[in-house]
């Protein structure tokens, strides 16, 4: 199962964990990400809790839990390679993992048609 | 995300559209930040090829007269009058307090006649300082909606212009210009720029834009490149950039410049007074930081664990894989390169070492061609 938040993160359930990232359309917005830092392994994380930063060359952006948990575990390829964001945001490019969940949480976020019609709508709100 | 209503649009907004780019609000104007490929590919193919800037923003006036050299020469930090006719000067309008209302490139048409290239930002406070205080007989025009610029900037922009029909032999030695056409179109060519690398700003009649584009795109390996690689290129080369490292809090001589003032000379202009009697505040800096992560504008300084400046502008440098930030230093710390500093937020820490600039040291900006 895989939601989205109106912040541009998504969140996907693995077993008894949460993977975490920030959407493709995040990315591209972004641009180039040059550094990612998330909490370190073991942090308790609220809803709304920002887990890490991710700078991009004009920019930085903080990046917040969509659910709440503990960090199980931090992507490190993205120290070296924080590219790894824009080439693959929704999969290889994943920031961090949660365990201590509770899936209930999961039902006031957006279903992947929900984000795309929010995006839409954003878009097209943005323009007037 | 600000009103982007207002906004001035250069002549190139819908060959900037068609090319993927994301339009930002800069200095009044939507401009393209960065095209499809993103701002750290056309930073390295400006480094490797060569790129095409639209700088239609930037405004140009001309002075003439008589009394031209001489009137320049008194409101300007540098020397006009000594200036030969075919040469560039990178120059400073400066107040009565020696700090900097803009920096500009002077060029000399003839002896009577100037060309002056302005920031987009201050145009319209320049055009009335330049107004007020010309004498009558010397005569001012703002060219700057008639006159489109694009930069032509990397180590292949000679290789350009050559398929384009010029003489190696006759394009213009560093910081000077020529009088040339470009298929036709008349135009201001010099070999000058903002990146570092060997380069050439054209100045065409803006009706034309959307031809010379069209034509410099189409030569082999141009890409076009927006204003995140500009600032990124010029960061790497430690240049100024109007309103961070130059501006009206701060004097010519701590930017840095005093070296190039020549204040020992007879020669005043305005501001020449408090700048050969000031006790300078603080200087610039730059700082290599040890990590990715990038300050920003306003993130303190630290050394030795005290407060010692403020960060004037920070990125990540593509060519060194690293953070770099230009930052200016309180007169009483002493800083040399490799001095550790900490710059630090409430956010977070990243520590770094003073550095000289440029950062990037292989720039081709003076190469013999």
């Amino acid at each position: 199962m895989k939601k989205y938040t109106k912040e541009h993160e998504w969140v996907e359930i693995k077993g008894r964990e949460a993977v975490i990232g920030i959407t493709a359309y995040a990315a591209k917005e972004l641009g180039d990400i040059t550094f990612v830092e998330v909490h370190p392994e073991g942090t308790d994380v609220i809803v709304g809790d920002v887990i890490g930063t991710i700078e991009s060359v004009k920019a930085a952006s903080d990046v917040y839990s969509p659910i709440s948990g503990t960090i199980s575990a931090t992507n490190t390829e993205l120290e070296e390679e924080p590219a790894i964001v824009n080439n693959s945001p929704e999969e290889k490019g994943w920031v961090c993992k949660l365990d201590n969940i509770d899936l209930v949480e999961l039902e006031e976020l957006m279903t992947k048609e929900q984000y795309d019609k929010f995006l839409k709508e954003s878009a097209s709100s943005s323009k007037k | 995300m600000g009103d982007t209503e207002n906004l001035k649009l250069t002549p190139l907004y819908n060959r900037h559209l068609a090319l993927g780019a994301k339009m930002v609000p800069f200095a009044g104007w939507n401009m393209p930040v960065q095209y499809s490929e993103g701002i750290i590919a056309e930073h390295r193919h400006t480094r490797t090829h060569v790129s095409i800037f639209d700088i239609f923003h930037m405004g140009e006036f001309r002075v003439k007269g008589s009394g031209a050299a001489a009137a320049l020469d008194k409101l300007l930090a540098r020397a006009v009058a000594d200036q030969k006719t075919g040469t560039c000067r990178y120059n400073f309008l400066l107040n009565e307090k020696g700090t900097v209302i803009d920096d500009l490139i002077v060029y000399r048409m003839d002896e009577n006649e100037f060309f002056i290239v302005v920031n987009a930002g201050t145009r319209g406070n320049d055009a009335a300082r330049f107004r007020k205080l010309l004498p009558s007989d010397v005569s001012f025009a703002d060219e700057s909606d008639s006159t489109a610029k694009l930069d032509l900037q990397g180590p292949e922009s000679a290789d350009v212009l050559i398929g384009l029909g010029f003489k190696k032999e006759n394009l213009p030695l560093y910081y000077k210009w020529i009088k040339t056409q470009i298929n036709g179109i008349p135009c201001i060519l010099s070999r000058t720029g903002y990146t570092g690398e060997l380069g050439f700003e054209i100045y065409f009649p803006a009706d034309k834009s959307e031809t010379m584009w069209d034509l410099l795109l189409k030569q082999k390996n141009v890409k076009p490149a927006g204003l995140g690689a500009r600032d990124t290129l010029r960061l790497e080369m430690g240049y100024p950039l109007y309103g961070h490292e130059l501006n009206l809090e701060t004097t010519l001589v701590e930017a840095g410049f005093a070296p190039i003032l020549k204040l020992g000379e007879k020669r005043d202009f305005i501001g020449s007074d408090v700048l050969r009697n000031s006790h300078p505040a603080k200087r610039l800096a730059g700082i290599v930081l040890d990590g990715r992560r990038a300050a920003r504008e306003g993130t303190p300084v630290f050394i030795s664990g005290k407060e010692a400046g403020k960060v004037s502008s920070g990125t990540f440098s593509p060519s060194l894989e690293k953070a770099v930030a230009m930052a200016f230093i309180g007169s009483v710390f002493k800083i040399e390169d490799g001095t550790p500093v900490e710059l630090a937020t409430d956010r977070f820490k990243i520590t770094g070492r003073i550095a000289s600039v440029p950062f990037y040291k292989n720039g081709t900006a003076r190469i013999k061609i």
